[in-house]
């Protein structure tokens, strides 16, 4: 019953028109391996859910995204993210913006098979008014106050990228924090999940289980990826790669994105580790320092 | 003249650390250089129950100076992670100041986009973050290191990402008493928004500022009938920034010192 698969193999779960959620925060593991297949693959129309950074950047310039679900979209070291800003400025994808918090609620309530989470989120805001699909409900109880209904954030497939997991999904992740990955699993009817490293099922005790925040059962397959995060930051093993970043970030008109694209996104993960610099310098970065 | 023996980010520092007074025991979040040096200041100073965390996951019993860290240790007291902060937003126990990019009368204020048009805007920035969620549940004050028209605007802002006091955005039935604006503090003045309504005014300038600036440089119209000078730091408090917080001063490329002084 193993769940190993390899990275290629994700693809053949993803169809034109999905919904998939990544995983992590900004510039800070990201399943980058994995965004990598979906950049090389023919689908597209695709529904991006993102608390983003340069992974919704790159799928915005491979022109994969229908529409994207974000709360913000930052490459942390640059604030902005070039990629995405030339998306949003050209009109050329359709958007549902949403507040950090109000974006966990839609997810959240996919995960508990609810048609909406009840929040105060959004209210006063233009939330509201750019996402009509948002309504208001009134408290059944005496209170009567009127509240915001954030509908499910239902997901077809989600990328998340970690530390550790053996071969049936029992996975780890050891960075400081957990981010929103685990709304994210139990939000998608599917989970593919990059880890640095695969171990045996037997090396798990109760130590590495207070870094198990969702149960194999919520995992399709697991992938092998060593950096799998690069050129984002995968806590305490490295940090961000700010120069790739950076190169990544000038290269927005379409000859330098098809070079960029030819340079890292077309190799296969090996052959990208290489490019990049291999892994004496991915392991050098630094973690970053807030 | 003698230049005095502060520079204006200093100067915004200390006056910024005064909106966590009195603000009780809340997770104290600056967010951009300036409001975290304030934050960090509040709680070494005047409000040590501010809680606090390194600028990532972990709950600090004392702020983590900025910039390259050298050998400090912080001193970790709890976590924080994202998941968690959503949860203390809920409950209110937090004031954070941000950065707005505009804000308008009502003190609705914008990090979303530039622009009339949300389908293609003129400039496209970060997003709302997590603006709408933080204004509606706790207090919130701001920080404008270039008080000008283009941020103090006279229309309502192009996104409304953080909720303020506008009659309009009020629905029936909607509970706004938890919306709490506490202090503007810009390179010129410090605002507040205790006016009759909410209406913004002028608490102090900062010295060698005249109120005429301050309105000819902010969009909307402003109270300004009781303004005092802005406080001027004291030996602990630049003692506490130059020699702790910011060894490296960062704080002056954050916010240049005013060459007219």
């Amino acid at each position: 019953m193993t769940k190993i698969i390899g990275s290629k193999d994700i693809i053949s779960h993803i169809r034109s028109g999905m919904t998939i959620g990544i995983g992590g925060w900004g510039s800070r593991r990201k399943p980058m391996s994995l965004v990598r297949e979906l950049l090389k693959s023919d689908v597209e129309d695709l529904t991006i859910v993102s608390y983003g950074g340069p992974d919704v950047g790159m799928l915005c310039s491979a022109k994969k995204v229908k529409k994207l679900i974000f709360g913000f979209v930052s490459m942390e070291t640059t604030p902005l993210e070039s990629h995405f800003r030339k998306a949003r400025q050209e009109g050329s994808i359709e958007v549902m913006e949403l507040d950090e918090g109000l974006l966990q609620f839609g997810l959240i309530a996919a995960g508990m098979r609810l048609p909406f989470f009840t929040t105060r989120v959004g209210l006063g805001s233009d939330i509201l008014s750019l996402n009509p699909e948002i309504k208001t409900i009134s408290s059944p109880y005496k209170d009567n106050e009127t509240l915001v209904a954030m509908p499910a954030i239902e997901l077809d497939v989600a990328l998340i990228h970690v530390h550790e997991s053996d071969d049936l999904g029992n996975t780890f992740i050891y960075g400081p924090d957990l981010f929103i990955d685990d709304k994210f699993v139990r939000a998608s009817s599917k989970t593919f999940i990059s880890t640095e490293r695969i171990i045996k099922t037997d090396e798990i005790d109760k130590n590495k289980s207070m870094f198990n925040w969702f149960e194999r059962s919520l995992v399709t397959g697991v992938i092998e990826s060593p950096y799998g995060a690069h050129p984002t930051a995968a806590t305490p093993n490295y940090g961000f790669d700010k120069e790739h970043l950076s190169n990544y970030s000038k290269a927005t008109d379409q000859i330098e994105w098809e070079a960029y694209f030819e340079n890292y996104i077309s190799l296969d993960h090996e052959s990208y580790l290489k490019a990049v610099g291999g892994k004496d310098h991915i392991t050098s970065l630094e973690v970053p320092v807030f | 003249m003698e230049k005095p023996s502060y520079t204006l980010s200093e100067l915004c520092i200390c006056a910024a650390s005064e909106a966590w007074r009195d603000g009780g025991e809340v997770l104290a979040t600056g967010i951009g250089l300036i409001p975290r040096l304030a934050a960090s200041l509040a709680k070494m100073t005047h409000s040590p129950e501010l809680m606090m965390t390194d600028g990532e996951a972990y709950l600090v019993s004392e702020p983590v100076p900025v910039g390259p860290r050298d050998n400090y240790q912080p001193k970790i007291e709890g976590y924080m992670n994202y998941s968690r902060v959503f949860l203390n937003i809920g409950i209110g126990h937090r004031h954070a100041m941000t950065g707005p990019v505009q804000m308008d009368k009502y003190g609705q204020t914008n990090i979303s986009f530039i622009g009339d048009n949300h389908l293609s805007p003129k400039a496209q920035l970060l997003g709302a973050r997590g603006f709408p969620g933080n204004t509606i549940n706790h207090t919130n004050s701001m920080f404008f290191p270039n008080h000008n028209n283009r941020c103090f605007v006279g229309n309502e802002v192009d996104m409304v990402s953080g909720v303020g006091y506008n009659p309009s955005k009020k629905l029936k039935g909607m509970k706004s008493e938890f919306i709490n604006l506490g202090l503007i503090i810009s390179n010129l003045s410090v605002m507040d928004f205790k006016g009759p309504n909410n209406q913004i005014q002028v608490k102090s300038l900062h010295p060698g500022v005249e109120i005429q600036e301050v309105i000819d440089n902010t969009g909307f119209e402003l109270l300004h009938d009781k303004y005092v000078v802005t406080p001027t730091p004291s030996n602990e408090q630049l003692s506490i920034i130059r020699d702790f917080l910011d060894p490296h001063n960062l704080r002056e490329q954050a916010l240049p010192d005013r060459s007219d002084k």
